[in-house]
């Protein structure tokens, strides 16, 4: 068994109630943190433990706590990003729901660091029953005076809200989610001003992933210099990752980041092996937002090196043989899976969770789905590869927020990694009119057909 | 927007106390921030739907314009702006979950109901649609139900589910 920091717990019957939370060691950091160390230390350890953010970006912890504007004399705040709906990810409804305190505790210590008074958890309007547990839990823990006035006797004051969205996957990117929680749509800003300088009601805030926020009290309990020596490289401590699709057993693995992506797929202790045995096709392995790659380039890159469940290993190669760690959606494919379907569900939803501000993005997300809806549907033209390939290029790194770019990646890597795939739907239509196309005859036994084809 | 439906406004007293204790949330002048969460609320007290009169009364309670309602309201997916059946059935339909089968399980939930994605059956009792990724994708296939999620879902499931609905059987809401 490999470390658990996180999960570590999840198993105590009754966890989720303060009681046994804190029989278990609960909301040590906040007395640690409160009476023993004070604010700087502990933005200090967070910044020795190389956390990085876990929503994806991976941008360290520690460095984006201290950019926060302390010399304006503006309230801080701390936001806690909870919408996690990257198609592939559902790794923070995991934590909230059955270990709600620790994101509460980790709320905590991280808003004291941050010195702010008032922070809020934007969850997705979706999980409303997780909604609930959060509100009882922050009542909970304000009754047991880990919240309120005068925390610890300390002179530190914090309120605690949980604030729920309503459907909106842009709501997860971060200026979005501020927009959001002041009431209005979900439409990214243009940065700068970072939020650091200007966020929430236009004062420095903080945003941060669940579990980021959730991996906090270890670091204060143990050390930042302790959380380092976990995991492999820039890739300190551990992961969660939701895994989902054709294997044995889809679920939530917190891992030690380095094992190896054949170990985490294999093993009976996370994945468990491909369902049905079937075999393996093609892997996301960080939402629906990195690049698809093929079976050849999963357990080794292509330097013939072991693909690693980390930051850098996920992105050895750059987008031309890599992809990346992202969010840890872990979404495997077997050879029943059509590739240029699942580009077009990916592309579809891309378009209808566009916000709209920017005319790449709106149009074209549109025009992609259009496109590769035809190709999968038998009414593809040659040129039409070409054509999403040209759409692609033209929405990314033309936009307001990477919300564009992560609608061209994934059609960018499905061309590049698939592109017989593309052909054989533009060839072969009457091949391809029944959705299940390849489940009755998978791509291997018909791939022939292609080369007596080329033109 | 024009009033296509009429609906009774029922702004009952806890209602309204809820709508106080979410507004306590933010500061005196950030009262606009409660706007999704009230939202929420007043739409789970109006059979799931959110008419013309009910946003103004909205605006009204939050002291903002109510333009600053309708664009929230048509922003996002979970407010309904007519009529819903009771139970409504919301398939995740990207990509993880149709791996894992969540097509036919539509197609036979729709056959069975006797109606398209989208539609309503005639006793106003279901509606079935598909919507994106619910951050179940390891449970699929799944649906949302109300406040809550049904996972790992079969043919038998959703034939248990809908005479459970039918029988008065499931619990919507988690107040
Ligand atoms: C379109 C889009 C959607 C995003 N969705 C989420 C999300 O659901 N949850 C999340 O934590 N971060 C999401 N992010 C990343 C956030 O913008 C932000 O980087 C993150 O919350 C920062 O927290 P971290 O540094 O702890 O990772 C999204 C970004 C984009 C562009
Ligand atoms: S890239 Fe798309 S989602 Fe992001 S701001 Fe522009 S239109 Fe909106
Ligand atoms: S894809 Fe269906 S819940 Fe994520």
């Amino acid at each position: 068994m490999s470390k658990k920091i996180l999960l570590d717990k999840i198993n105590v019957p009754g966890i989720k109630s303060y009681e046994v939370y804190r029989q278990n060691g609960g909301y040590a950091s906040v007395e640690k943190a409160i009476n023993d160390m004070g604010a700087d230390n502990v933005v200090e350890e967070v910044k020795k433990s190389g956390l990085r953010g876990r929503g994806g970006a991976g941008f360290p912890a520690g460095l984006k706590w201290s950019f926060i504007d302390k010399k304006s004399g503006k309230p801080r705040h701390l936001v806690c990003n909870a919408d996690e709906s990257e198609p592939g990810t559902f790794k923070d409804r995991y934590l909230m729901e059955y270990i709600p305190h620790l994101l509460i505790e980790g709320m905590i210590t991280s808003s004291f660091a941050l010195g702010a008074h008032l922070s809020y958890i934007y969850i997705r309007g979706e999980y409303m029953w997780v909604y609930k547990i959060l509100e009882r839990a922050i009542a909970e823990a304000k009754a047991a005076g880990w919240l309120g006035k005068n925390i610890l006797g300390s002179g530190y004051d914090l309120e605690l809200y949980v604030h729920c969205g309503a459907g909106a996957y842009i709501c997860g990117e971060e200026t979005a989610l501020l927009e959001s929680l002041e009431g209005k749509r979900g439409n990214p800003r243009i940065k700068p001003p970072f939020p650091a300088v200007s966020g929430l009601w236009q004062n420095p805030t903080v945003v941060n992933n669940v579990e980021t926020i959730a991996s906090v009290p270890w670091i204060i309990n143990n050390s930042g210099d302790d959380y380092a020596k976990i995991g492999i490289g820039r890739s300190t401590g551990t992961k969660l990752i939701s895994a989902s699709g054709h294997i044995k057993k889809p679920g939530v693995y917190e891992i030690e980041l380095g094992v190896s992506v054949y170990e985490f797929m294999n093993s009976d202790e996370y994945c468990g092996g491909m369902i049905d045995d079937r075999p393996l096709k093609a892997l996301v392995p960080g939402g629906s937002s990195v690049p698809i790659i093929p079976h050849n380039l999963i357990y080794k890159t292509a330097a013939g090196e072991d693909r690693l469940m980390s930051y850098e290993s996920l992105s050895d190669g750059g987008f031309e043989t890599g992809s990346m760690l992202g969010s840890g959606g872990f979404i495997v494919y077997n050879d029943t899976a059509c590739i240029v379907r699942n580009t077009w569900n990916f592309a579809r939803f891309y378009h209808h969770e566009s916000c709209g501000q920017c005319s790449p993005c709106r149009e074209g997300t549109g025009w992609l789905e259009k496109v590769l809806n035809r190709i999968e549907n038998g009414y593809g033209r040659e040129e039409d590869i070409d054509l999403l390939w040209d759409i692609q290029r033209k929405i990314e790194g033309n936009t307001i927020c990477p919300l564009g770019d992560a609608a061209a990646w994934p059609v960018a890597a499905a061309i590049r990694h698939f592109r017989d795939e593309f052909e054989y739907h533009v060839r072969f239509p009457e091949k391809v009119k029944n959705r299940a196309h390849f489940v009755d005859e998978p791509f291997e036994k018909v791939r022939h057909l292609l080369q007596k084809q080329t033109v | 927007m024009e009033t296509a439906y009429k609906q009774n406004l029922n702004m009952s007293e806890t209602l309204m106390n809820r709508i106080n204790e979410l507004l306590s949330r933010y500061p005196e002048d950030k009262k606009k921030s409660a706007l999704l969460p009230v939202l929420h609320e007043v739409q789970d007290a109006h059979d799931n739907w959110l008419s013309i009169e009910l946003m103004d009364k909205v605006a009204e309670i939050l002291s903002i314009k109510p333009i600053e309602v309708y664009e929230v309201v048509s922003f996002y997916s979970m407010y309904n702006r007519s009529p819903q059946g009771k139970y409504m059935f919301e398939f995740c339909k990207t990509s993880p979950c149709c791996l894992r089968g969540v097509e036919d399980l539509m197609d036979y939930t729709c056959e069975k109901l006797g109606v398209e994605v989208g539609e309503t059956t005639a006793d106003g009792l279901f509606t079935v649609k598909g919507v994106e990724c619910l951050g179940a994708c390891g449970y699929a296939p799944m649906m949302q139900l109300g406040d809550f999620y049904k996972e790992h879902l079969t043919k038998e499931k959703i034939d248990q589910l809908i005479d459970d609905c039918k029988n008065d059987k499931i619990i919507l809401l988690d107040k």
